[in-house]
């Protein structure tokens, strides 16, 4: 993992060290949300009738989990494979989106960091690793974003796993309490992004207006998040300046 | 059978997340689609939070609200994330209580 490039300035170890730090601090909250509902998936996907490695395998090779929530109850009922595959399609069709969004703003990064990046892309790394985009611009952004996929990652398959082995060990009540910590993380990162730029704040109402009417309007949850996006960015094009992020 | 459900579900998650990659890679936007782009955080931000927060405790979509709004006002001072975080999974645990 050491860059050993000889034409490197003399601190490149230590803005290594600080750019995992940096992303340990910002992925660390994601990582506190993820537990207790990969445990909870965990919980769930043994009584649909999930073997203990099909369920970590899910979580490895998905990742992500509103819709391995989805899946396992589909397996549970019954659906058949198309179905299952279809809805799954649906309901993380808005990662499009966002890595489109991500690597349009980490273009200086290597190809070979934004391939594993990309693959790791969730709501919330992409929240955070968007909200702190101008990272990809230093030397070793690369690391500050892999640090917070992998944080991610860690927490959501070994919870997967704690949770078809141990079964609930978080208690319901508790666990229930923590449905709130990614939306809470959400806010967080939005909030000082207003405070900045009000206009953000607007795109940000817009797109929730429309997400909430497309939902009354039985919209599924997929669709409803990719369009009330990709229409609430839309507005940014009149209502951001240019280089916003500077 | 389940087997194929997972690979299938792996296939159609990943691809998604991993085109934009080499579609950057090949393409440059014009201005307008790079401000499309860049708005597209706090647009999915806005959609990720409304309404699904109201679902937090099913049938009692206050709840969510008022954890939302302790995060607003703890996020507003710019602390870390993680205050935020725990203040509003203490609201909603001491409103389940």
């Amino acid at each position: 993992m050491e860059a050993k490039t000889l034409n490197n300035i003399p601190t490149s170890a230590s803005s290594v060290q600080h750019a995992f730090r940096s992303g340990f601090v910002k992925g660390f909250p994601i990582f506190l949300g993820y537990l207790p509902i990969a445990i909870a998936y965990g919980v769930l996907a043994v009584q649909t009738g999930l073997s203990l490695v099909q369920l970590t395998a899910m979580s490895i090779l998905v990742f992500a989990g509103a819709s391995q929530f989805m899946g396992a109850r589909m397996i549970g009922a019954g659906t058949s494979v198309l179905e299952v595959v279809i809805a799954t399609f649906i309901l993380n069709f808005r990662h499009f989106v966002m890595s489109l969004s991500f690597m349009n703003k980490s273009r200086a990064l290597p190809i070979s960091w934004k391939i594993p990046l990309s693959l790791g892309l969730t709501d919330e790394t992409f929240a955070v690793s968007s909200l702190h985009s101008s990272e990809a611009n230093k030397k070793y952004g690369k690391v500050f974003f892999a640090t917070i996929t992998l944080l991610a990652y860690s927490a959501w398959v070994g919870g997967s796993l704690l949770g078809g082995l141990l079964g609930e060990i978080v208690p319901e009540k508790l666990s229930q309490s923590m449905n709130i910590a990614l939306y809470a993380m959400f806010i967080g990162l939005l909030v000082p992004s207003v405070k900045k730029e009000v206009r953000v704040g607007f795109i940000a109402v817009i797109s929730m207006i429309i997400n909430f009417m497309l939902v009354n309007l039985k919209v599924s949850e997929g669709w409803a998040i990719v369009i009330a996006t990709v229409i609430g960015a839309f507005f940014g094009i009149f209502l951001l300046k240019e280089d916003e992020e500077k | 059978m389940i087997w194929t459900i997972i690979i299938g579900m792996s296939i159609v998650t990943l691809l998604p997340r991993l085109i934009p990659v080499f579609i950057v890679d090949k393409v440059s936007f014009p201005s307008w689609v790079n401000k499309w782009l860049d708005a597209v955080p706090y647009a999915a931000l806005g959609a990720l939070i409304f309404p699904g927060i109201m679902s937090v405790i099913p049938d009692k979509p206050i709840i969510g609200i008022l954890g939302g709004m302790v995060a607003i006002i703890i996020a507003f001072f710019e602390v870390n994330v993680i205050i935020a975080v725990l203040g509003a999974i203490t609201t909603v645990y001491l409103f389940t209580l």
